[in-house]
This record gives C-alpha cells, sequence and structure tokens, in this order.
C-alpha cells in the first residue's frame, strides 16, 4: 500500500482509538495512558523534518479539540516530533538503514533493545511535557513525577502490545531491485 | 538581507519547532479568548457530529443505570405533587386545594431544559462536557447544568448552534458558591485537578460545626444555579492552623463517570442582574 494512505488511516485510527477508548480510562484517578503518539513514531524514515513536526501538530491539536483544551497536546507531540530524528540517529547502529527500511521498527533498528529505548525516550518525553503544561499552576512536583512515570509505563506497554499485535513486515531495500 | 535568509533556511527546523511550541502555548493560555474564534465554531461542530455519533452507541450500555436513576427521579417529583399534600382538616375529610392561579401574582422564574451529554470528561484538569443543545434552544452562557438527580454538574461557558460546552465542576477554574445545608455557612467550591471524587470547599469559618455526611447545596447567590441543588456530602475536614478558615473535602453528589442526560436551568432573572453588574462594573 501507499505509504501515504496507509499512515492517513493510521491517522484516522489512532486518533478515535485514543479520543473513544483510552480517554475513557483512568487507572487510580490519574493513569491515562496516551498511544496515539505511536502514529509519530511510526512515520517513514523519509518524511522530512518540518512536516514530520506539521503533521504532530495537526494530530495533537484534534486530539485537542475533542478534549476542549487546546495546545497541550499539540505542544507535546511537535516536542516528541522535532526530537526523533537525533534519537534516531543516536540508536541506529548501522550506517544506512534509513534508505534500507521504511519505518522504525525492531527489525530496522536491528534488535529489540535499540528499539525500546528509542520508543520509551519518545514516550517518557511526550507525556512528561504534556503533564508539564498541564500541571504548571500546581507546585506539586511528587505527584507530577508519579503521574508521569505511571502514565508512561501503561503506554509503554500498550505499545509494545500493539506491536505484537499489529506486525509490521519490514522489507530488506536494496538498491539492486 | 541574505544573512537572514541564510540564517532562516539553516535554522528552519528550530524556528518551525520554536514557533509551533509558542503558538500550542498560546492556546493553551489564551483560551479563553480563543474559544470565541469563528474558527473553533466549525471545528467544535465536527468533533460534536463524530462525539454524538459515538454518544449513541455507548447510551446503549448505560440504559439500566440511567433507568434506575429516573425512576429516582420521578420518585423524588412524585412525592413533591401538590396533589398528595392535604390541609389538616377539622372536620376529618380531604380537601384539595382546587385553585390553580395564586391571587398574588407569580411568574415562572427557573424552567429546565433537558440535554444529552455528547462528551464528557474526567481525566484532565480542566474536564468540558459537550451537550447536544444549543443557542437554537435558547441555551446561553452562564446557565448551570444539573444531573437528572438534582445534582449540580457544571456552568455553561460556550455556546454554538447546535451544541453547548459546560465547563464541568472537576475543573480547575471553576468556581460556584456552596453552602452548608445544616449550619448554613457559605464557601467557594475549588477543585486540585487530581482525584474526581474530592472537591474541596474553602472560606467555611472554623466556628461552623462540621461532621462527616453532612450535605452541601448551592447557594442561590448567583442566577447560575437556584438555592438547595445538590452539590456533595462532606468526606472530610482539616482545620489550617493557621487560618481561621476550614477546608473540607467533599464526594459531588453527580455521577461524572457515566453523565448521561442533564438538565439545563434557565434563570428568566440572569440577564437584567447580568446587566445590572455590568452597569456597576463599567461605572468608573
Amino acid at each position: 500500500m501507499n505509504s501515504r494512505i496507509k499512515n492517513s488511516i493510521r491517522f484516522v485510527l489512532f486518533l478515535l482509538v485514543q479520543v473513544f477508548v483510552l480517554d475513557k480510562i483512568m487507572l487510580h484517578q490519574m493513569i491515562t495512558p496516551y498511544v496515539y503518539l505511536v502514529f509519530i513514531l511510526w512515520l517513514p524514515f523519509s518524511i522530512n523534518r518540518s512536516s514530520l513536526m506539521i503533521v504532530a501538530f495537526l494530530l495533537g491539536f484534534l486530539l485537542d479539540s475533542f478534549r476542549h483544551n487546546p495546545g497541550f497536546h499539540a505542544a507535546a507531540c511537535v516536542l516528541t516530533a522535532y526530537l526523533r530524528p537525533f534519537i534516531i540517529n543516536l540508536l541506529v547502529s548501522q550506517e544506512g538503514t534509513e534508505n534500507n527500511y521504511d519505518e522504525p521498527s525492531v527489525k530496522s533498528f536491528g534488535g529489540f533493545l535499540p528499539y525500546f529505548i528509542y520508543a520509551s525516550i519518545l514516550v517518557l518525553i511526550h507525556h512528561s511535557w504534556l503533564f508539564f503544561l498541564e500541571a504548571w499552576q500546581f507546585a506539586n512536583p511528587y505527584y507530577f513525577l508519579i503521574k508521569t512515570l505511571s502514565s508512561s509505563l501503561l503506554s509503554i506497554l500498550l505499545l509494545l502490545i500493539i506491536e505484537l499485535i499489529f506486525y509490521r513486515k519490514q522489507k530488506f531495500k536494496t538498491n539492486i531491485n | 538581507m541574505r544573512n537572514i535568509f541564510l540564517f532562516i533556511r539553516r535554522h528552519f527546523n528550530l524556528l518551525l519547532f520554536c514557533s509551533l511550541q509558542l503558538f500550542s502555548v498560546y492556546l493553551i493560555v489564551s483560551y479563553n479568548r480563543f474559544h470565541h474564534a469563528v474558527f473553533s465554531h466549525s471545528l467544535n461542530n465536527f468533533t460534536g457530529d463524530i462525539n454524538t455519533k459515538y454518544a449513541n452507541v455507548s447510551r446503549y450500555f448505560h440504559l439500566k443505570k440511567t433507568n434506575d436513576s429516573l425512576l429516582k427521579a420521578n420518585e423524588w417529583l412524585y412525592n413533591k405533587l401538590k396533589a398528595d399534600f392535604s390541609v389538616p382538616d377539622s372536620v376529618g375529610r380531604t380537601f384539595i386545594d382546587s385553585i390553580r392561579v395564586d391571587s398574588i401574582t407569580r411568574y415562572r422564574k427557573i424552567s429546565y431544559l433537558r440535554a444529552s451529554v455528547v462528551s464528557n470528561s474526567i481525566s484532565t484538569q480542566s474536564n468540558y462536557i459537550v451537550l447536544d443543545k444549543g443557542s437554537a434552544s435558547g441555551v446561553k452562557e452562564g446557565m448551570g447544568v444539573i444531573d437528572i438527580n438534582n445534582a449540580a454538574v457544571g456552568i455553561v461557558v460556550e455556546v454554538i448552534d447546535d451544541y453547548a460546552v459546560v465547563m464541568s465542576l472537576l475543573h480547575k477554574d471553576s468556581h460556584i458558591s456552596g453552602k452548608l445545608k445544616k449550619s448554613g455557612e457559605t464557601g467557594i467550591l475549588n477543585w486540585d485537578g487530581k482525584d474526581p471524587d474530592a472537591i474541596t470547599i474553602n472560606n467555611i469559618s472554623k466556628s461552623a460545626k462540621i461532621s462527616k455526611g453532612d450535605t452541601i447545596i448551592s447557594s442561590g447567590f448567583s442566577t447560575t444555579f437556584p438555592k438547595g441543588m445538590l452539590i456533595g456530602t462532606v468526606e472530610s475536614m482539616n482545620t489550617e492552623f493557621s487560618s481561621n478558615f476550614v477546608k473540607i473535602k467533599f464526594k459531588p453528589a453527580a455521577n461524572f463517570y457515566n453523565l448521561e442526560y442533564v438538565f439545563i436551568i434557565k434563570n428568566a432573572d440572569q440577564e437584567p442582574v447580568q446587566q445590572a453588574l455590568n452597569k456597576i462594573k463599567t461605572q468608573p
């Protein structure tokens, strides 16, 4: 399938799942998983950085308008999208992986651990920025830390489950064919 | 000039990132101004349509609960029927008052408008509820919203043609005045953004006799809620040694987890009172 169509479908699906399923979850009155940012993690390597940020902003902004709190998710998504290329550069082991594979996955990162680190760092950044913006009026760092860490843990867990259920086939591309 | 273009080209991503972040933060801090914009009008219509479709499905799963609470509301109303009260009569026969209109002129001050909840959230620190009645049905900003069992839910903050956005009691900027039913002290409601089952009420004097389980009702000091609407029941109080006031934590009477149908309170006094208040405020 064309990568653009595939990503558009993902965009809508992740948004709907987040709004209508995951936002209703609230464990212990504070843990809500935000899994929609898997969309940003799965965007292809070849996407250029400014369009990555704009797409992320759109995703966050639409989610915000469902929740009637504009700005929070948009800011967190833009930050995640901005930092994504740096973290990919740090973690990808082989030269030229960006050209040989379409999108970030366990296979294209050359192992489970680098991919896991990539996902967890971005999830953690996203959640801490989001909760920081939400909480800046409340001077309670302890609550903020607990909320960020526990929500991140749940999000990462769900992300791994999604990764196992929706196994993405990644073809190794060469210049030959 | 050339250097500026070079700079922009070289740091385009960083600049884009900064401007998007700034725009987001601007949206966060200026929500009250922003949400009146025309732009948000169409966006709200769009999300409202999708939310209505979802709410139609989810409503089926709560039919039993809705039925139960409607039954409760009906019971409450039946108990208020005038026909069921008889005048204590020395002759010993029941007497039903047949005069429908009072000799002293009365007018309807408060009317209720039924609405169903299209979307609702409890997971953020500023929660909003969207209702399927809007300015087309006469809903205005500042009207109070109660659930079907007469418990306060929130205040309408934004109205478009077919939808109204309600600031829930579970919103960090929501400050409704409440009153202890037993002793009559009034205070201001305040939510800290954490636990949906615990709202605090401030400015209650230490001398007030409060015990766990006391009822908190609306004070009727504003035109939003008439006096006596249920707000919650006291869970715990903590006295601050440094101040004259006691901080009371209470459990809201409305169940925010599964809000389905609500009533919007239309108060006939709202506009004249608001006009009078504005007049005072604009005077130098």
